[in-house]
């Protein structure tokens, strides 16, 4: 009921103009961009610029998203989320519709671009992204509806950007809006409460569904199954280890999981130079031993003293009495 | 500002009702009674004809609540969604009774300009996250819902999953309807946790008629009992708070 009557109340076609009842801006809409459960967005032109509009019948969502994308602004020289530009109502044929223009973010979305430029793309795109979450999550958000659907590659060069904030929730409460694949609830990994921990096994996910593209669908659950089509494919293998990691939520900070997948990509970039990386782990246990040995000899030194130091201090006594 | 406990009665459906009283004039008795009906119809392959249609959206309408009809696979991120939907409508219907007595007249949330919406949406958010919440969930059994019913109970399992990540408590009861003897049978007595469903529900059989008048019409005389139970509990607990202070 509720998603019938928003897409007829908010199907535009091309051409129409919005005029804010607000702030009296002009918008002409040029095409649709998407729709979701929350709304339709379109793209616009507003004065000589391409603006995205996100409207919905549902005024409540516009102004909670409207508060998270104010609360990115603040966040300086970051790029969380597309800016944004207006908020405001239309009125047309006695409805009231909310909506707000944001930045135009254009480019293909992750998978798409993937599909086009490489998978070696993927390392840099995650790692861009990781570092992104890491920011949003210092702030005290966490993404929520992380997927491919929701992150464009802008560029040249090439910028993963977050776009759509309609699941973003602050830190200790309960997600607002997800997307079952790439939730830990649904797969029977945790709960759907909000916390960093969250977005990483979104981010695994999304990085398993660049080897799935069609995404595939929960018959046990649980870590074993996602163990299973990782290890089904092969490009897969190398982030076995993070993978899991970040399924079972043992990253505590988006920070940590790019150290660790910017160390497993840099180990794996020729095998010379892995080589000389276990060389040199070698000496280290070497050394640790001989700490260890040190260590010994350091006791019996100590022991040494003290029986010297009460032996004297016993004679010092004798000698008094 | 307390909006005390929310209360919700979720309907899982799969068509129309044929016997008993008329579940939409149930469904408006809920909504008097302060009980938000909510409504999901389960498709198969082909869609629910248009009367079902009509019951389903008509339920939902006079119990102020919010329907939906799905396709059995997309179930369990449905029910999380209409309740939560709900949850946010109900709240937002208290801050603009709210907001009404501060500004006067028939002013709502809507009225303001958008600058001054953000502070009234956390608000909104603040308390869909901390309130007490109530939800009774009738799962209709009838023969045509027999191979759904797997996919409701894993529905059932994700709503609580969902909920019980907020903060504030969560009850959940649910009925059943054609019950074994009567038209609704109770199936689990309210429990913060869903979990013990996936021992009773595959022991459920299911019946012909489709009593859902009936069904509403108990589950809201079900809230009641409670009530008064838990009332003179938390009587009990105002008064311990009053010495405490």
């Amino acid at each position: 009921m509720m998603n019938s009557t928003l897409k007829n109340l908010c199907r535009f076609v091309p051409g129409t103009i919005i005029i804010g009842k607000w702030h009296q801006n002009r918008y002409t809409i040029l095409k649709e961009l998407g729709s979701g459960a929350n709304g339709i967005v379109y793209l616009a032109q507003f004065h000589n610029q391409k603006v995205a509009i996100k409207m919905s019948d549902n005024g409540m969502s516009i102004t909670s998203e409207v508060n998270v994308l104010k609360s990115f602004a603040k966040v300086q020289g970051s790029s969380l989320g597309p800016s944004l530009i207006d908020v405001d109502d239309w009125v047309v044929k006695n409805h009231n519709i909310s909506f707000y223009v944001m930045e135009y973010i254009a480019g293909p979305d992750f998978l798409s671009f993937i599909s086009q430029k490489g998978k070696g793309w993927t390392e840099v795109l995650i790692l861009q992204l990781l570092s992104d979450l890491h920011t949003l999550h210092e702030k005290g958000w966490v993404f929520g509806d992380l997927k491919p659907e929701n992150l464009i590659v802008m560029g040249p060069p090439p910028r993963i950007r977050c776009i759509d904030v309609g699941g973003t929730t602050i830190q200790g409460r309960a997600i607002k809006e997800f997307t079952e694949f790439y939730d830990r609830g649904y797969w029977g990994l945790g709960s759907r409460k909000a916390e960093p921990t969250y977005d990483l096994f979104a981010v695994a996910m999304i990085i398993i569904n660049t080897e799935y593209p069609k995404r595939f669908n929960k018959t046990s659950g649980g870590m074993n199954q996602l163990r299973e089509q990782i290890r089904q494919k092969t490009a897969l293998h190398k982030y076995e280890r993070i993978l899991t990691n970040a399924l079972q939520g043992r990253y505590q900070s988006a920070q940590e999981m790019r150290m660790d997948l910017l160390n497993c990509m840099n180990s794996q970039t020729s095998p010379a130079q892995s080589s000389v990386t276990k060389r040199q782990t070698r000496p280290t246990v070497t050394q640790t031993r001989q700490a260890y040995r040190k260590k010994k000899g350091g006791w019996v030194e100590t022991f040494l003293i003290i029986m010297v130091v009460s032996f004297l201090y016993f004679f010092y006594i004798y000698s008094q009495v | 500002m307390n909006p005390g406990t929310l209360k919700q009665i979720l309907l899982i459906t799969d068509g129309c009702s044929n016997q008993g009283e008329d579940p939409v004039a149930m469904a408006a008795l809920a909504r008097e009674s302060g009980i938000t009906v909510n409504v999901i119809g389960v498709m198969e392959q082909d869609t629910i004809d248009e009367q079902g249609m009509k019951e389903i959206e008509g339920i939902a309408m006079s119990g102020g609540g919010v329907s939906q009809v799905v396709y059995a696979q997309s179930l369990s991120q449905t029910v999380q969604m209409v309740t939560r939907k709900a949850m946010t409508q109900t709240l937002q219907g208290v801050v603009n009774r709210e907001l009404q007595q501060i500004l006067g007249g028939s002013k709502t949330v809507e009225d303001l300009p958008p600058e001054q919406r953000g502070e009234v949406m956390e608000v909104v958010d603040e308390l869909g996250e901390t309130v007490k919440l109530e939800v009774l969930v009738l799962v209709d059994t009838s023969a045509s819902m027999k191979h759904k019913l797997p996919t409701v109970k894993e529905a059932l399992l994700d709503l609580s999953l969902s909920l019980n990540a907020r903060s504030g408590n969560n009850q959940f009861g649910v009925f059943v309807f054609p019950g074994k003897k009567n038209d609704v049978e109770k199936l689990l007595d309210w429990t913060p946790h869903l979990e013990s469903l996936t021992s009773i529900f595959p022991k459920l059989t299911t019946g012909g008629i489709t009593p859902t008048g009936p069904a509403i019409r108990e589950a809201l005389t079900y809230f009641k009992k409670k009530r008064s139970l838990r009332g003179l509990l938390s009587r009990d607990d105002e008064q311990y708070f009053e010495e405490s202070m």
